[in-house]
C-alpha cells in the first residue's frame, strides 16, 4: 500500500443521459516524498483529479486514502482538518488576499491553529525565506511580481509544514525563466520529504517531477517514470519506459 | 493572525459594503432610539406640565344636584348648603397604599359673605398646601401669616376696591388684606382667600370642608387606583381625577407610542433586509475567498464565524452611533412635539444605550445569518472554480 492510495476513483457531474465523467476509474499510487505531475489535454480530467487528491472533490465512486486514512469517509470537519494538516494548495491564479499583507497571507492557514502571535508571524517571515523572499513580510501582493506572488502562495502551503503539496499549473501565468524558479523551488522542498503533486501542461516543467502521469478523456492514458536529468533537463517518454519495463506498470529509476 | 485580523482586514479593504450594511442599520437603530426616546421625553415633559398644574385629585362632598364649575374644570355636583366633608377625615388620605405619591392635600371650605356690599365668595385655605397646588400663583403683597389676614383676587381687589394693607370687616371680625392676586384667568380672581380656620369661624363651618384638593406625583403613578382609595377611605366624599385635559394629552402620546413602534419594526425590517441583500452580495463576491480558506482546512463553522463576525464589528458600530445619532434627532425634534415649552433636555440612558448596542448587534448578526450560512456551505471546490 502506498502513502498515498486512489482506488477506482470516478468523478461523474450531472445525471442520466447529461451525465458527464471528469474522471473514470484512476488506480493510482503515491508514495511518501514522490514528486508527481500530471499531465493531459484541456478536459482530461487532471483539475478534478487534483482536487479529489486534495480531499475538495467527492468522488462519484471509488476510495481515496493517504495514510491509510478514507478520506472520504471522513466527516465534513474532518476532511477539513485533514486539509489543515496534510495539504499545501497552491494555485495557478496564486489566490492571494489583496488586502492582506505577505506574511498575513502566508499566516493565513495558521488562523484557525492555536499558537501565539509571535509565533505564529515568526513561521510566516521564516516561510517566506525558504521561498526567496526575505524582507517583504509588510508588503501587499499587488506591491510585488508574478513570481513573487506564485512564491508567496508556495510559502502560504508551507506554512504549517503539510507533508503533501498540490499544486495546480503552478507556472502557468509565469514567464520561462520564472516558471523555472517555481520548479526548483517545488524540486527544492521535494527533497525536504515532501510529496508534490503537480498539474502541468509543460513538458519542460514536468521532467523536475519523477513520476509523470498523463490523463485522456478522465482516464489514466500513461503512467510512467521521469529520468530526472538535469544536465539534457530530458524526459524520456512513457511510451518508452513502458516499453523498456514491459509488465511493470511502474518502476522508480531515480 | 486570527479570523479576527481577517474580518477586520476585510472591512477595511470593503469600505463603501461595510458603510452600506452600517448606514442600513444606523437608519434602523437611530429610528428606533429616536422615536422611544421622542416618547419618553414627551411623557416626561407631560409629568413636568402635570406637576406644574398642579391638584389632579378633587374630592367633593356627595350630592345629587347643583352642578357647579371651579377653575374651568367640572366639579361634578355641589351644593354649598349640602352636608360638607369632615376635617379630621382627611388624615385619612395618608394611609392610603399610594400615600408616597401625594404631594399635598388642600382642604378648601366656600361660603358666600358680602363685603362692601358685593356678594362674594370666600375661600379658607391652606396656604402651605396652596404653594403646592396652585404654583402659578403670584401675589402682590405677602401670604398670610396670621388667622386675620388674607388675599384677595384681582377682579375682587378692582371691584370692592380694595388693596394690600386695607382692612375689611367680615361678620363683625377686621381681617387684613396683604396681598393681592395677580390675574389667574380662573375663578381665583373673584375669591378672597383667607386662612381655613379663620374662614371656617366666619362662615361656621367649624370642622368641616366644602373640597379637597390633591397633587399626586403623576409620574407613573396610577391616578384612578388612587382615587379608588381615597373613596374607599372616604366614603363621604366624591373623589374625581382631573384629567380630561390629561388624559386626552397622553392618549395622543399613547396613540403616537404605537406609530413609532410601527414605524421603528418597518424600518428595521428595511434595514435588516440591506444588511441581507449586502452581505449576500459579498459572499458572492468572496466566493473564491471562501473557497481557499476551505482548501485550507477551515471548516464551515470557521467560515460562518467570519461573516457573522463581520455583520456584527459592522452592527455594533452602528448600535453605537444609531444610539447617539437618534438621541441627536430626539434632541432637534423635541421642542417641535413639546411647543417649545417644559422639559424639552434629552438625557443619556445607559438602559438604552446598552439595548440598542445589543439590539444592532443581534439583528445584524440574524440579518447575515442566511448569507453566512450559505457562505459557509459554499462547496469548496465549485467556489474556487468560480473565478
Amino acid at each position: 500500500m502506498s502513502y498515498i492510495d486512489a482506488e477506482n476513483l470516478v468523478k461523474r457531474y450531472g445525471a442520466g443521459e447529461a451525465a458527464i465523467t471528469a474522471v473514470g476509474g484512476v488506480d493510482l499510487g503515491i508514495d511518501k516524498g514522490e514528486f508527481v505531475a500530471i499531465m493531459g489535454e484541456s478536459g482530461s480530467g487532471k483539475s478534478t483529479l487534483l482536487s479529489m487528491l486534495g480531499g475538495l472533490n467527492s468522488p462519484t465512486s471509488g476510495r481515496f486514502l493517504v495514510d491509510g486514512v478514507d478520506v472520504y469517509a471522513l466527516t465534513s470537519d474532518e476532511r477539513a482538518d485533514f486539509r489543515k494538516r496534510s495539504i499545501g494548495f497552491v494555485f495557478q491564479n496564486f489566490h492571494l488576499l489583496p488586502y492582506l499583507t505577505l506574511a498575513e497571507n502566508v499566516m493565513l492557514p495558521l488562523a484557525i491553529v492555536k499558537m501565539g502571535k509571535k509565533q505564529k508571524l515568526s513561521a510566516a517571515i521564516d516561510a517566506l525565506a525558504r521561498v526567496g523572499l526575505p524582507g517583504k513580510a509588510t508588503r501587499l501582493p499587488n506591491q510585488i511580481s508574478g513570481g513573487e506572488q506564485e512564491r508567496v502562495a508556495i510559502a502560504r502551503a508551507i506554512v504549517n509544514h503539510p507533508p503533501i503539496i498540490l499544486a495546480d499549473e503552478p507556472t502557468g501565468n509565469l514567464d520561462t525563466h520564472t516558471g523555472s524558479e517555481i520548479m526548483k523551488l517545488l524540486t527544492a522542498l521535494n527533497h525536504e520529504k515532501i510529496t508534490v503533486i503537480m498539474v502541468t501542461h509543460s513538458n519542460e516543467y514536468a521532467h523536475h517531477a519523477r513520476r509523470l502521469i498523463r490523463l485522456s478523456d478522465g482516464r489514466l492514458a500513461d503512467e510512467g517514470t521521469v529520468l530526472r536529468r538535469p544536465e539534457s533537463n530530458g524526459i524520456k517518454s512513457d511510451r518508452t519506459q513502458k516499453r523498456r519495463k514491459a509488465g511493470r506498470k511502474e518502476k522508480s529509476l531515480t | 493572525m486570527t479570523l479576527k485580523n481577517i474580518v477586520i482586514s476585510n472591512l477595511r479593504r470593503r469600505k463603501a459594503r461595510a458603510l452600506f450594511v452600517l448606514v442600513g442599520l444606523l437608519i434602523g437603530v437611530s429610528t428606533v432610539v429616536g422615536l422611544i426616546s421622542l416618547v419618553k421625553e414627551m411623557k416626561n415633559d407631560m409629568k413636568h406640565k402635570l406637576e406644574m398644574y398642579g391638584a389632579n385629585i378633587l374630592i367633593v362632598p356627595k350630592t345629587e344636584n347643583l352642578s357647579l364649575t371651579y377653575g374651568g374644570m367640572s366639579l361634578g355636583g355641589v351644593s354649598f348648603d349640602m352636608q360638607e366633608i369632615r376635617q379630621e377625615e382627611l388624615t385619612k388620605i395618608k394611609t392610603i397604599k399610594n400615600a408616597a405619591n401625594v404631594a399635598a392635600v388642600g382642604p378648601m371650605v366656600l361660603g358666600p359673605i358680602t363685603v362692601g356690599g358685593h356678594r362674594i365668595l370666600l375661600a379658607g385655605i391652606d396656604f402651605t398646601a396652596a404653594q403646592i397646588l396652585r404654583p402659578w400663583w403670584s401675589v402682590k403683597g405677602k401670604i398670610p401669616t396670621r388667622e386675620d389676614d388674607i388675599i384677595i383676587g384681582s377682579d375682587a381687589s378692582r371691584i370692592i376696591g380694595l388693596t394690600v394693607g386695607d382692612t375689611v370687616i367680615v361678620r363683625g371680625r377686621a381681617l387684613s388684606v396683604t396681598g393681592v392676586l395677580e390675574a389667574t384667568g380662573s375663578q381665583d380672581d373673584g375669591l378672597i382667600f383667607a386662612p381655613l380656620a379663620s374662614a371656617q369661624d366666619l362662615l361656621g363651618k367649624q370642622g368641616r370642608i366644602s373640597l379637597v384638593e390633591v397633587a399626586a406625583l403623576c409620574s407613573g403613578c396610577p391616578i384612578p387606583a388612587m382615587v379608588k382609595q381615597i373613596s374607599a377611605v372616604l366614603p363621604s366624599g366624591n373623589v374625581m381625577a382631573i384629567q380630561q385635559v390629561v388624559k386626552g394629552r397622553m392618549e395622543t402620546i399613547g396613540h403616537f407610542q404605537k406609530f413609532s413602534y410601527g414605524v421603528s419594526a418597518l424600518v428595521l425590517l428595511v434595514g435588516c433586509l440591506m444588511v441581507l441583500v449586502t452581505m449576500m452580495g459579498s459572499v458572492r463576491e468572496r466566493t473564491v475567498e471562501i473557497g481557499i480558506f476551505r482548501a485550507m482546512g477551515y471548516r464551515k463553522s470557521h467560515v460562518l464565524r467570519i461573516i457573522l463576525l463581520e455583520a456584527g464589528i459592522v452592527a455594533a458600530v452602528a448600535g453605537i452611533a444609531g444610539y447617539f445619532a437618534g438621541l441627536g434627532a430626539t434632541g432637534l425634534l423635541l421642542p417641535l412635539f413639546t411647543e417649545g415649552q417644559g422639559h424639552t433636555a434629552v438625557s443619556l440612558d445607559p438602559v438604552m444605550a446598552a439595548a440598542a448596542f445589543f439590539a444592532s448587534i443581534l439583528l445584524g448578526i440574524v440579518a447575515s445569518l442566511y448569507p453566512a450560512l450559505m457562505a459557509s456551505r459554499l462547496d469548496p471546490n465549485e467556489a474556487l472554480r468560480a473565478l
